[in-house]
């Protein structure tokens, strides 16, 4: 069973295939469609992005709110395809890894190939199940978008699968 | 006449929300656990537990089931012999606020499409419907975007045969494959005009899941279990990684509709099929 920690270097992802299981203990950050679409303007405008980017893992994710006595709401993952037009800019700038649900643009696949990423997939529609992983949230930036503000989670042992691997192998491209 | 004050629409309504959010319905549940047996794949075993899990602990601890805590959708069927004191739709847009305010639930809603917005709870989408009788039913339908966002709509010609029909319904839960929480409950609605055709899928996704389905309007070609059948076939599988559960049911409804057209629509729910519904 493989472990990892971010931030995440070549030597802790380069041994990951397509399809394995591994568990992530750590900070994670949470960004969505609108939230991608603010990054990308204040790296193509030269501004500071709102956390250290090298190394990091985004998760596809907008928690529900959190009831009283617990870390985190509901948490699963949404549907990755719809940040694909934005995600090599952002492997480019250095994100390592992104946590979702669903297939992935060849383009997406070519760059996670490039620039030696990881995608990952999460147990989809499981947000009650996954909110258990998640020890502590702490907001990170654009708080006015609601729940697709950016939010740091610190996870114990979230379960993930290997979506495509660093050489650019799909699970969904894979014979069953 | 009896009356019906708006308040109780509206305690109705919170109540509902958060019912449905947090506690699958049994049937689903219970189509799920008959997928599990029935598959051998060790992965697809493997993610039906964390499904049927995940409701498990949604229903212990309170939590919604999926953060996508969806579009409410509320369905109200009014018997024509009630009187409602107050703001019917008020009412249930304030009952919505509450309800998801109470449930700890997603506010996903922006007040326009284009120009968005900061989100909020409301307003659901609603529709009414006057029947026979003297209550009102109530029905709280929280919709997720990743499985709304891949429904279909389209217009056959009127001499369209049975097996075009019944391939779009499977390239629908095609082109959704693995990204909008398979195993899906396909909702499909043959008839009508295009808007209705959409209302009707939307409509068959609150039918129970029963196996063999129950009320079927074609009872001699047994056309939904043959539709379940081939998508099973399809290997998109739980979670889109393989098996033999890709969908737990299809539902049709029908209406009449014009000579000149043949309107087809699907609407597929992800494996959180979430609804509640009271009676007054």
């Amino acid at each position: 069973m493989k472990r990892i920690t971010p931030p995440l270097d070549s030597t802790q992802i380069k041994k990951l295939h397509r399809g394995e299981r591994v568990f992530l203990s750590g900070f994670l950050y949470t960004a969505r469609d609108q939230a991608h679409k603010r990054l990308i303007a204040d790296l193509l405008s030269g501004k500071k992005l709102p956390f250290a980017i090298k190394g990091s893992v985004i998760y596809y994710c907008g928690p529900t709110k959190t009831p009283h006595g617990l870390a985190v709401g509901s948490c699963g993952p949404t549907t990755s395809s719809r940040m694909d037009a934005f995600t090599p800019i952002l492997l480019r700038a250095g994100l390592c890894a992104m946590i979702g649900k669903g297939n992935r643009s060849e383009e997406v696949r070519q760059a996670v190939k490039r620039y030696r990423g990881v995608y990952f997939l999460t147990y989809a529609g499981c947000g009650a199940l996954l909110a258990q992983y998640v020890k502590k949230t702490t907001p990170v930036t654009y708080k006015d978008l609601g729940p697709e503000a950016i939010v740091q989670l610190k996870v114990k042992d979230f379960p993930l699968i290997v979506g495509i691997d660093t050489r650019g192998r799909s699970i969904y491209n894979a014979k069953r | 006449m009896k009356s019906i004050a708006a308040s109780k629409i509206s305690s109705t309504v919170a109540e509902l929300c958060v019912r449905a959010n947090v506690r699958l319905r049994p049937d689903v549940v219970s189509a799920l656990k008959k997928a599990y047996c029935r598959e051998n794949s060790h992965r697809a075993k493997e993610l039906l537990r964390a499904i049927i899990a995940n409701a498990a602990i949604a229903q212990r601890k309170r939590l919604a089931i999926c953060q996508d805590t969806g579009m409410p959708v509320v369905f109200l069927e009014i018997g024509q012999e009630i009187r409602i004191i107050g703001d019917l739709y008020a009412a249930v847009q304030r009952g919505i606020e509450a309800g998801y305010r109470k449930g700890f639930l997603r506010n996903s809603i922006v007040r326009d499409p284009l120009t968005r917005g900061r989100p909020s709870y409301t307003p659901a989408v609603i529709h009414t419907d006057i029947v026979k009788g003297n209550s009102l039913k109530i029905t709280v339908f929280p919709k997720g975007f990743g499985c709304e966002n891949k429904s279909q709509l389209k217009m056959f010609k009127p001499t369209a045969e049975l097996p075009e029909i019944k391939q779009l319904i499977i390239d629908a839960v095609k082109s959704a494959g693995p990204d909008a929480c398979p195993p899906y409950i396909v909702g499909v609605g043959i008839g009508g005009t295009s808007d209705y055709a959409a209302l009707l899928a939307k409509k068959a996704l609150l039918r129970k899941i029963t196996y063999p389905v129950t009320r079927t309007v074609y009872p001699n070609s047994k056309i939904e279990d043959d539709l379940l059948q081939q998508i099973n076939r399809l290997n998109i599988g739980p979670m889109g990684l393989g098996g033999k559960t890709t969908a737990l049911a299809v539902h049709i409804e029908t209406y009449p509709t014009h000579i000149a057209g043949l309107p087809v629509a699907v609407n597929l729910s992800c494996h959180a099929l979430r609804s509640a519904s009271q009676v007054l």
